[in-house]
């Protein structure tokens, strides 16, 4: 691991073993914005980790900003993080300069295609996003939008849209965005394409998967030890021990993938290596939520239990930016495509 | 916390100049790979051929991280993995070197004898030599600490007696090393064993009979020694210190691509059996492996860059196994599953001859090499669960 990135890592576990404690999460959970925590990682510059030093950000690479998700995962970090990392990319790439505050980012869903029109020498925007993280609580909506068969960056604020409150199965803030002729503050042409920002929200969902997986297995095992029945800790059986391993060789797989996906997102977002990452952690999650569970019994299937801070996200983040099947069904065709004798050939490729 | 730094797994190492061997390998291959069944060695890292082997040696493929004065080539652990993978990858005949390559060679170089050193590692890395692993026995599988061949101190040397099972290629290999018995146990159970270098060829007492598989095919053998005099000279290591010996060979064992690649022939066949344009059920099922492999791969590299660090991950290299024999045994089981075809070894159609054999080879991936129960508890212990 690059120097940088550990000493990223250690700043930022203090950080959030700091601020997201048991009353800040439960608070969150009841649908509370937790601003002090969001002071502190806007003050710490992780929610501009993906904006350049001449825009105003911290200059980190690409690879040690997304890293930063490990440990949000880790600590199953109840506000819009990655989602403003992601759209202070976004507008980047366009050469506009963040606002302050939480960000929101559209479309999430492939299906969705919003577009803009300029009236009277004002952008607008029009069409809908759905499940679009965040976006009420946000300061403002990031949208990549349509224009006469360009990519454009625009920026919108969340009072002039017709917002559907939702959320994931987390309790976080998914809603369903009506932009109909919102006003722009700001638009310009990018490089970046859909399937670009999909790639890289699969990418930083999958490294929050691994950092709530590592979170899960360590929970777990700390409960095995403790937990006593028949007279010794239940981690002393061998069912739970081999039940334990299955989850470690699931967090250290999806670990992997996850780092194996940010390293090749900031060379090629359209590397199998992210579709991979999507893959691989999100089956994982599954496998590891489901153990978790099964070793905590009772206590850890209630509201006062903190597992669930961890299981809900897992269940809601494999299925965000793509699902196992939907990444699978894209790099399986991809494979295909290429042939059998060129199928080794791509696996070495992916790194 | 500190528990799961046992399980920490380093990123591999960059290793650019791997790509070029890569290509090396790649080449080679286009030329040497022999012309023979598909359905040859499959399951089984290719099967022997010595031919094979000593062009390998020649290239300098075998034995490629050990010292120069014993006819190594001191390269690094990532360049070999380049090198066995391409080679599992493309199904070529490796089994005849692979275990003196992996462990026997390496367990030598560590605790052999400066003459057992000279006189056998440039012949295994001339391809010229192979080895098998007398562990197993008939009452004593994955519980190695209670094995009862016994070899007792005789004059100049020790008289061996008892049974050895399960012993891979036995009847092709020029030498076993065997753990046997030469003092008492001791509370830990780990006291007492010994490893020795056994001429199977030239030494007289040692009788091999083939114990065939349920495929029918010929890997297995049953090793047995009738007062066998072994020279005091063919101790490898300390006399008792067997067990410390055997259980630094393992962590060798457990993490490389042979342990994640064993159906990758029959991924092979079911991508082009599935053609260019599959069905979604098929897509999605083999995106899920190569999802899986690649990540398999990073976490073996990940090993093979501790292992060249002088690290020792035998709990990482235990995971990687057990992640890995899963998915060899699930291609069988989902690629049946996207071609309609009943599994027929004499089948003409690659496919359908090779998920015969893959099928029929599957239930040995999680048991060869350490069972899938046995790595779960290393993997528990390195949780600090034991």
């Amino acid at each position: 691991m690059s120097e940088t990135r550990e000493m990223l890592r250690e700043a930022a576990e203090r950080l959030f073993e700091k601020h997201c404690g048991a009353e800040t999460m439960h608070r969150a959970d009841g649908g509370e914005f937790p601003q002090a925590l969001w002071r502190a990682l806007t003050e710490a510059g992780y929610a501009a980790a993906l904006v350049p030093e001449s825009a105003g950000g911290p200059g980190l690479e690409m690879p040690d900003a997304l890293s930063l998700l490990f440990s949000a995962g880790r600590h199953a970090v109840p506000a819009p993080l990655a989602e403003t990392m992601l759209a202070g990319w976004l507008l980047s790439s366009a050469g506009l300069v963040p606002p302050e505050g939480a960000l929101a980012v559209a479309p999430v869903r492939e299906g969705d295609v919003p577009s803009v029109s300029r009236e009277c020498g004002s952008w607008r925007l029009q069409g809908k996003a759905s499940r679009v993280p965040w976006a009420a609580a946000s300061a403002a909506i990031v949208v990549l939008a349509r224009f006469e068969g360009r990519n454009l960056v625009a920026v919108t604020a969340p009072g002039d849209c017709r917002i559907t409150n939702g959320a994931n199965l987390a309790g976080e803030a998914r809603e369903d965005v009506d932009f109909s002729g919102a006003r722009c503050s700001a638009a310009a042409e990018t490089l970046i394409d859909p399937a670009a920002l999909h790639a890289l929200g699969a990418v930083m969902r999958s490294a929050q998967m691994a950092g709530a997986l590592q979170s899960v297995l360590e929970t777990t095992v700390q409960y095995a030890q403790e937990r006593v029945q028949f007279g010794r800790p239940i981690g002393r059986f061998q069912a739970v021990q081999q039940n334990l391993a299955v989850l470690a060789g699931q967090t250290a797989a999806a670990t992997a993938a996850a780092e194996a996906g940010i390293e090749a997102a900031a060379r090629d977002l359209d590397s199998p290596a992210v579709a991979a990452a999507k893959i691989r952690a999100g089956e994982a999650a599954g496998i590891g939520a489901a153990i978790a569970h099964q070793m905590h019994g009772a206590i850890g299937f209630t509201q006062e239990h903190r597992l669930h801070f961890s299981t809900r996200r897992l269940w809601s983040w494999r299925d965000e930016f793509g699902n196992e099947a939907y990444w699978a069904r894209r790099l399986g065709g991809a494979v295909a495509a290429a042939g059998a004798d060129r199928l080794w050939h791509g696996i070495t490729a992916a790194g | 916390m500190a528990s799961m730094d046992n399980l920490r797994f380093e990123p591999p190492p960059p290793f650019a100049a791997g790509e070029l061997l890569r290509a090396e390998v790649r080449a080679f291959l286009a030329e040497h790979l022999p012309k023979r069944s598909i359905t040859d060695g499959v399951g089984s890292w290719g099967g022997s051929n010595r031919e094979f082997s000593r062009k390998m040696g020649a290239r300098g493929w075998i034995g490629m991280t050990w010292p120069k004065r014993y006819g190594g080539h001191e390269r690094g652990a990532l360049e070999r993995y380049v090198v066995l993978e391409e080679m599992l990858a493309s199904g070529a005949p490796v089994s005849g070197h692979w275990v003196a390559d992996r462990q026997s060679g390496p367990l030598l170089l560590r605790v052999g004898s400066e003459e057992q050193k000279r006189a056998i590692l440039p012949r295994i890395a001339a391809g010229e030599c192979s080895f098998c692993i007398g562990m197993s026995e008939p009452d004593s599988g994955s519980d190695l600490a209670s094995v009862r061949t016994r070899a007792a101190a005789v004059e100049g040397g020790f008289r061996v007696n008892g049974t050895k099972l399960w012993t891979s290629n036995a009847h092709r290999s020029e030498y076993m090393i065997l753990l046997a018995r030469t003092g008492e146990a001791g509370e830990q159970r780990h006291g007492g064993l010994t490893q020795f270098l056994v001429d199977l060829q030239a030494t007289q007492g040692i009788s091999i009979r083939p114990v065939h598989n349920l495929a029918g095919e010929h890997h297995f053998n049953e090793v047995v020694f009738q007062d066998v005099f072994l020279p005091a000279g063919n101790v490898l290591g300390e006399v008792g210190g067997g067990w410390q010996q055997v259980t630094s060979e393992l962590a060798f064992e457990r993490s490389g691509p042979e342990r994640f690649l064993s159906s990758f022939t029959l991924l092979v066949e079911l991508t082009r059996a599935l053609g260019p344009d599959p069905s979604e059920r098929g897509r999605i099922a083999l995106g899920r492996f190569v999802a899986h492999i690649a990540t398999l791969r990073r976490l073996s590299r990940s090993v093979a860059g501790m292992l060249q660090a002088g690290t020792n991950p035998a709990q990482q290299a235990a995971l990687v196994k057990d992640l890995g024999t899963t998915l060899e045994q699930e291609i069988p089981e989902i690629a049946r599953q996207l071609i309609d075809e009943e599994p027929d070894r004499d089948s003409t159609r690659d496919f359908v001859a090779v998920l015969a054999r893959t099928m029929m080879n599957a239930p040995s991936f999680s048991i060869r090499g350490g069972t899938r129960e046995i790595l779960r508890g290393m993997i528990a212990r390195g949780l600090g669960l034991r």
